[in-house]
């Protein structure tokens, strides 16, 4: 039987970075025509596994077989020789390349030795593209493509290379609903013609829906290797953070009461000067949670940066709190009474190598009693630092340790606490739990939800579809920079929403 | 590149031969003023061209190099020096003696050019700092050595500066015979032999001159059409995806730099082997910063890079033109002849290319930045 051929194994691998231990005595196979998921938390150690399968990290201990030959990988070449395929998170594509000199590079045609023969690498990928039924045309240029068929040329990538074994990192991250579903069609056919498939995610419902197997890691270790039928979300969540979690956020009905934030016809343009937000209208009252649904790069981050004054704005108006604050900075917003936690938390919410307690007062380091006539006040910083650090359970040694230094979550805690410690009327949340733990996904959540029971109004941007619809009072879908459609989050379902995000039209 | 761009080009060299052409004209055949003015412009540009072939080969491959200034002024100077060496210690004839001193200048240029790809790609200093230092170190060794060696008191040539050998002959391509002939079979006319005089005249170029043209479709060729110039592009912009297919990013870019070298060393062999027999401290004077705006206004292609070169050589061919007709120009123009106005049209071209207004140039994704594994 084939199927239960072993045909990709790491044993005992080890892989140690300065102060974490990344992999502790990994065990993991990979069966013959298999879809088998590895779940776990940033940080758990899946990336790390698999850029030792990969050959990007070279592991300290262990050892890697395909086909239970051992084999010893060096580099990327090694692997690909070994028929191991990797498709990054980050897709490792050049924009400006054509995609068929994407999916050539490193592994060029060539005529009289030296000059590279386009022609007959187009033809291979015709062929793959419709072999496989992917739909890629080799001649367009990759960076003008949509995501989800960027990701495509990333498989033919991979299949052109001759590979076996594909392995898929996060692969849903950018995806909207649909085009995961296409994802997983895509899946089942590679595997009905011989592909093995290791799926890294950690999104539970996902992992259920279409994993032959199911391995959990945590803290850099195997938790233990399960059938999809054999268990559940609840399960599984427990396994990946060690304790019981509450996956739902548990909330009563809002109780919205004035208008806070009322936005008309905003116009926005991005870095390149080309107009990204065309004319989004909408109002949001004190007591409620708007969540704003679609795929990452339809105008949501230069909306939520023209909201909190870092872009100017082309054309509408905002009133904030009954008074016009269009095309104000970002310190007569905040004054008001805005609360902003950003998208990029490293580059837009933090100073990286400024101790915590500095980061604490970045937005109040100038008022009484942190700055008196611009000189700074160590003995307030300080008792300021103290508390919020109490109160908002960060997780640091001392408050002059640099912000950098924390995890992720603990970041995330520092932005939050600053930003809801003074008084606020208004939380403006982009991505506020991306790239964080399970744990402090529920902190954060549970923040919110508490700051809308005392009246303030809340602005919630988010990739994750669930995020929205467990957070949210109405939700609004936007799309190529406009919003297509408000409904109540009560009636909301997640197919519509979905389809909605891929610019279905509301009247359809 | 796009149409703009070059229309943009085309548009600024017929204004400047124009303006020859109206002084000029009272005096001479306005086709002899233009293949004149186009012969000097092929000239003047060629080191301007070579240095930003420099420029591309290194920053397509994500090194930042600002230092080609100092490279091209090192080749400059012991490309002389070898060529000296050569023809008046060791007695070697005048073409030996140049071909040796092109070679030698060559070789100056490709190390200082490791030493850039070490500082910025090994030690990842900040490219833009690696790039000053070869710069000023540039300027400090060939200046303290031409002293040393030629100037100061029991120096090796004892305060005696022996001849140099000259520069390169003129390779005569046979375009004037050829036109000629053509016109012989047409009828011979006076006008027609007249277009073969300055047929003639624009294709009477030295070796390095030549060089450069054919240099600029050679890298084009290996840019956009072999694996080497694919590989270098994608170093140069997304060096991780590079690295996970197996190309070694390091050798890559270390590669690229040392051409790169080659390029600008044939640059400054220009200077004293093929412009004039002599090398003065400092004589570089700014021309490889033009050669990096050249390369920007080309947007970090050969032949725009190359057309940029064009633009800034025609304005220093007006400048080198307009001599001849100096009293043909009314006194209340005569400023714009001096040397400081025309010096200035490369430096407001290309605050004008970087402003946007002629369209957006793209530099390589990666350029600049030193990749960590």
């Amino acid at each position: 039987m084939p199927e239960k051929t072993i045909i990709l194994e790491a044993k005992d691998i080890t892989k140690q970075f300065p102060g974490v231990l990344a992999n502790d005595h990994v065990d993991f196979n990979l069966r013959h025509g298999e879809i088998h998921a590895l779940l776990g938390e940033n940080g758990a150690g899946k990336t790390t596994l698999m850029n030792v399968l990969y050959g990007l990290y070279k592991p300290d201990s262990g050892q890697v077989s395909v086909n239970g030959q051992p084999i010893v990988i060096h580099s990327p070449k090694d692997s690909i020789q070994a028929g191991i395929g990797m498709v990054h998170q980050h897709f490792m594509l050049i924009p400006v390349f054509s995609v068929a000199e994407n999916i050539m590079l490193g592994d060029e045609t060539l005529r009289y030795g030296f000059v590279l023969d386009q022609k007959s690498v187009v033809k291979r990928v015709r062929e793959l593209s419709k072999q496989y039924s992917l739909d890629v045309d080799p001649e367009a240029i990759t960076g003008e493509l949509p995501v989800g068929i960027q990701q495509r040329v990333e498989i033919v990538k991979a299949l052109y290379r001759n590979a076996r074994i594909l392995i898929l990192d996060e692969p849903t991250a950018v995806l909207t609903p649909q085009e995961a579903d296409d994802l997983f069609v895509i899946m089942r056919e590679l595997t009905s013609r011989g592909v093995s498939i290791v799926f890294i995610t950690h999104k539970l419902k996902e992992v259920l829906a279409i994993a032959d197997r199911i391995t959990v890691m945590r803290g850099g270790q195997v938790v233990g290797t399960v059938k999809p039928k054999e268990t559940n979300e609840a399960k599984l969540a427990a396994m990946m953070v060690g304790r019981e979690v509450i996956l739902t956020v548990e909330k009563e009905s809002a109780n919205p009461a004035g208008e806070i934030l009322k936005v008309d016809a905003l116009k926005v343009r991005d870095f390149r000067g080309q107009e990204i937000v065309h004319g989004v209208s909408f109002e949001i009252r004190a007591g409620e949670v708007l969540g704003i649904a679609g795929v990452q790069g339809n105008g949501q981050t230069e909306l939520v940066e023209a909201l909190t004054g870092l872009r100017s704005v082309v054309g509408g108006r905002m009133w904030f709190s009954g008074k016009d604050m269009t095309g104000k900075s970002p310190r007569p917003v905040t004054e008001t009474g805005m609360a902003h936690i950003p998208e990029d938390r490293q580059r837009h919410g933090l100073v990286l190598s400024f101790p915590v307690a500095d980061n604490l007062v970045l937005n109040t380091y100038y008022r009484s009693p942190f700055g008196i006539w611009g000189v700074m006040i160590p003995q307030a910083i300080d008792a300021n630092a103290r508390k919020l650090i109490e109160d908002f359970d960060v997780r640091t040694p001392s408050p002059y340790v640099p912000v950098k230094k924390l995890s992720g979550g603990n970041q995330q805690k520092v932005i939050v606490a600053r930003e809801l410690s003074h008084n606020v009327k208004l939380i403006i949340a982009n991505q506020p739990t991306r790239g964080l733990d399970v744990g402090s996904i529920e902190y954060i959540h549970k923040e919110i939800i508490i700051m809308r029971d005392r009246g303030v109004a809340v602005l919630l941007v988010s990739a994750e579809l669930d995020e929205i619809m467990a957070l949210s009072d109405r939700i609004a879908v936007m799309y190529r920079g406009q919003i297509v459609t408000t409904v109540e989050a009560a009636t909301a379902t997640r197919e519509q929403l979905g389809l909605w995000m891929a610019g279905a039209h509301p009247e359809q | 590149m796009n149409w703009k761009r070059f229309g943009f080009i085309a548009l600024i060299i017929v204004i400047l031969f124009g303006a020859v052409v109206l002084v000029g004209s009272v005096r001479q055949e306005p086709i002899l003023i233009i293949a004149s003015m186009l012969a000097s412009t092929i000239t003047v540009a060629t080191p301007l061209t070579l240095g930003a072939l420099s420029g591309i080969y290194c920053e397509r491959s994500g090194v930042v190099n600002i230092g080609i200034e100092g490279m091209m002024l090192t080749a400059a100077f012991f490309g002389w020096l070898g060529s000296i060496y050569m023809n008046s210690i060791f007695g070697f004839d005048k073409m030996p003696s140049l071909i040796i001193g092109v070679l030698v200048a060559i070789l100056s240029s490709v190390l200082m050019a490791l030493l850039h790809a070490i500082l910025s790609i090994t030690y990842k200093v900040d490219q833009i700092i690696g790039g000053t230092v070869i710069n000023i170190l540039a300027l400090g060794v060939t200046g303290f050595l031409n002293r040393q060696l030629f100037f100061e008191k029991g120096s090796i040539f004892g305060g005696n500066v022996p001849h140099a050998p000259g520069t390169l002959p003129i390779v005569h391509i046979p375009a004037q015979e050829a036109v000629s002939a053509i016109c012989g079979w047409t009828g011979n006319s006076e006008n027609c032999q007249l277009v073969a005089k300055a047929v003639g005249q624009v294709f009477d170029q030295q070796p390095i001159t030549i060089a450069a043209i054919l240099l600029v479709i050679v890298t084009h060729f290996v840019l956009f059409k072999t694996r080497w110039g694919l590989r270098t592009r994608s170093v140069g912009e997304h060096p991780r995806a590079a690295d996970t297919v197996g190309i070694n990013v390091i050798f890559m870019r270390y590669a690229n730099v040392l051409i790169g070298g080659v390029m600008a060393g044939l640059g400054g062999a220009y200077f004293t082997l093929e412009s004039v027999p002599s090398f003065e401290p400092g004589m570089t004077n700014g021309r490889g910063f033009i050669s990096l705006a050249a390369m920007i206004f080309g947007n970090w292609t050969p032949f725009g890079a190359w057309a940029a070169s064009l633009v800034f050589g025609a304005a220093q061919a007006l400048q080198i033109n307009m001599q001849l007709y100096r009293e043909s120009i009314p006194a209340q123009w005569a400023f714009l002849q001096s040397s400081y106005v025309v010096g200035m049209v490369p430096y407001i071209l290309t605050m004008l290319i970087l402003t946007g207004i002629i369209g957006k140039t793209i530099s390589p994704a990666a350029d600049g930045q030193p990749y960590e594994k």
